[in-house]
């Protein structure tokens, strides 16, 4: 009896249901205010970016915008003008360190993943878990002797010093081998019978495979690197080899006693977030197909 | 054949060196200096001198900024920003989870965009919200409804920064883990749920308990690592919505932001490296918990 009652209570229980029912109702019901929430914060910096100047100063605050402009956008350019450094080498800057990091992880991280899922050796299964012990090492905690190896190696005051720190990226590493673990070995195995090199099977049977994982690994990259300010505080003087998101810290920092540059700050923040948000929605459905492989066990 | 068996041997090496070069340079050599500066005086101006353990004895018995703010500020943030952030995670993701595909997709995006702002965002974001003036839309909000009657520095009273961090963190705290999260609870095999109703699994907090959890243990697992992770990674959030490093009374001042104030702005870098190696081994406390609570959830599924 108590059989037959839960079985039909089954019916509204599923995940990843096929169509709407009543049951989802509840759901909806507080995730939408939820997701309003959660949203307003990034409503408020397009509404702000967009506003005239007298509607950012208007008592009362108004939530949404009026008579929408591109004047702070026009601003942000102007205020660089007069400086030695224009915004676009800034953004310069951050677009040739992004991609870099982006393109090296995945290479980086594709290359390591494949030796520690499939290749057999002495000490694989040790480095693999120090890897794994490493997803803890968060930058802050290491900040410290890190500026020290920096300065040991000749990276400060190089451009390459927004990219090689970004690169030790345990977490990448981690994902892509959690996934390859789950490719056939004999995929590997019939490859090298045919004479195939390691670097030929990556190329040619590895990478085609996990398009996924690599998906991830260059979403989480291109934020980190295209948010990343700790080379350009710590590491670079020289201003002209500074990045974007440097220059947007700066921003607010004046800002928040200037009054005039709320608007500014706002556009530039615009700029620094509309990338990431573009790219996870281009590249989500790889991403959550990479994240099914992700577990610690 | 004997050559291709000469490769193998040496080609692993080979694909894993520019990887393994960087994670040493970068993360281990780091660590390991860290433990050593932190039995040293060292102002990076005169050679590191030896000093035994002083540093740790200084931080746990003459540094009052350490004790009475740094920790409890650091003890509170983790509680509600990990913890907390984990279960609003899991909770968000088993929500979603049972929608169809199109509104849950653009759910997931907005919930997990705001991780997307990083540090650098998030006060320029948050800053419109909980402006000092009257004309902050927090505090218009407030005078209107007559609950305050004058307009609160949110981010420069010390009663109030900390609970602002809390929620900025939080808000932005649905990140790879909460991903994670989600693909797991959708990849769930159905067939467990109607096995569980039949050995009598009543509601949905009984589902969750009894098959869910054990069946997302490793994402759970990767998603408690995240946020621990988050936790730290985001302690900086004090800083750049204050604006001042140390923050106004010490009220947002965490393990993180206390590295930062004695290494790079007093420069007593031996100090702060003995900060670093406590800020490790919480960390290294935290996750292990988490293994070990995740880890008993399972054998109490499997005995039951």
């Amino acid at each position: 009896m108590s059989t037959r009652i839960s079985k039909n209570k089954i019916k509204s229980f599923g995940m990843n249901p096929a169509r709407f029912e009543r049951g989802q109702l509840k759901i909806y019901l507080y995730m939408i205010p939820i997701c309003i929430i959660m949203a307003l914060p990034i409503l408020f910096i397009v509404m702000d970016a967009f506003k005239p100047i007298d509607e950012l100063f208007a008592y009362p605050p108004r939530m949404y915008v009026k008579n929408p402009t591109l004047q702070n956008f026009f601003d942000l350019f102007d205020l660089t003008s007069q400086t030695n450094i224009p915004m676009s080498r800034y953004i310069f800057n951050s677009i040739m360190a992004t991609a870099l990091t982006v393109v090296l992880t995945i290479f980086l991280s594709a290359s390591a993943g494949y030796v520690l899922s499939k290749k057999h050796f002495r000490f694989r299964s040790t480095l693999f878990k120090v890897n794994q012990l490493a997803l803890m090492f968060v930058p802050v905690a290491v900040q410290i002797p890190r500026f020290f190896v920096i300065v040991n190696i000749g990276l400060q005051d190089n451009f390459l010093a927004n990219i090689i720190p970004l690169l030790a990226t345990p977490t990448c590493v981690f994902l892509v081998k959690q996934f390859i673990d789950q490719l056939p070995d004999a995929l590997v195995e019939a490859a090298v019978i045919d004479g195939a090199s390691d670097f030929t099977i990556l190329r040619k049977i590895i990478i085609p495979l996990i398009k996924s994982p690599l998906a991830t690994v260059a979403m989480l990259a291109f934020q980190s690197s295209w948010t990343s300010v700790e080379a350009s505080s710590y590491y670079i003087n020289n201003d002209s080899l500074k990045t974007f998101a440097f220059y947007v810290t700066t921003l607010s920092n004046q800002s928040g006693n200037v009054v005039a540059g709320k608007g500014i700050s706002a556009a530039a923040t615009l700029i620094m977030f509309l990338p990431s948000l573009i790219l996870f929605i281009i590249l989500q459905s790889r991403v959550m197909n990479s994240m099914a492989y992700s577990g610690i066990k | 054949m004997r050559k291709t068996a000469g490769k193998l041997i040496n080609a692993p090496w080979l694909l894993l060196l520019p990887y393994g070069l960087i994670f040493a340079v970068f993360i281990i050599i780091p660590v390991a200096a860290a433990v050593i500066l932190s039995f040293t005086y060292f102002n990076t101006i005169e050679a590191p001198k030896f000093v035994g353990l002083e540093n740790y004895i200084n931080l746990l018995t003459t540094d009052t900024v350490f004790t009475q703010n740094v920790l409890p500020n650091t003890i509170a943030y983790a509680v509600f920003v990990g913890f907390g952030g984990y279960v609003l995670s899991f909770f968000m993701a088993w929500s979603i989870s049972q929608l169809t595909r199109v509104p849950r997709t653009i759910m997931a995006v907005i919930l997990y965009s705001p991780s997307m702002t990083g540090g650098v965002l998030v006060s320029t974001i948050w800053s419109v919200i909980f402006d000092g003036s009257q004309s902050g839309y927090l505090n218009y909000l407030l005078l209107r409804l007559k609950i305050i009657d004058q307009p609160v520095q949110w981010l420069q009273s010390s009663d109030t920064l900390l609970p602002v961090m809390i929620i900025v963190a939080l808000w932005s705290s649905m990140g790879v883990g909460f991903l994670s999260i989600l693909s797991g609870i959708m990849n769930v095999n159905r067939e467990l749920y109607e096995a569980a109703h039949v050995d009598g699994v009543k509601n949905r907090w009984q589902e969750i308990i009894y098959v869910t959890i054990p069946s997302i243990k490793p994402q759970m697992l990767f998603g408690a690592v995240m946020a621990i992770i988050n936790t730290f990674q985001t302690s900086g959030v004090g800083v750049s919505l204050s604006g001042a490093n140390p923050t106004p009374n010490y009220a947002g001042q965490l393990i993180g932001t206390h590295i930062e104030d004695f290494g790079f702005i007093r420069y007593e870098m031996g100090y702060a490296a003995a900060v670093s190696v406590i800020l490790l081994l919480f960390i290294k406390l935290m996750s292990s918990g988490a293994n070990k609570l995740l880890s008993e959830n399972e054998d109490e599924a499997a005995e039951s």
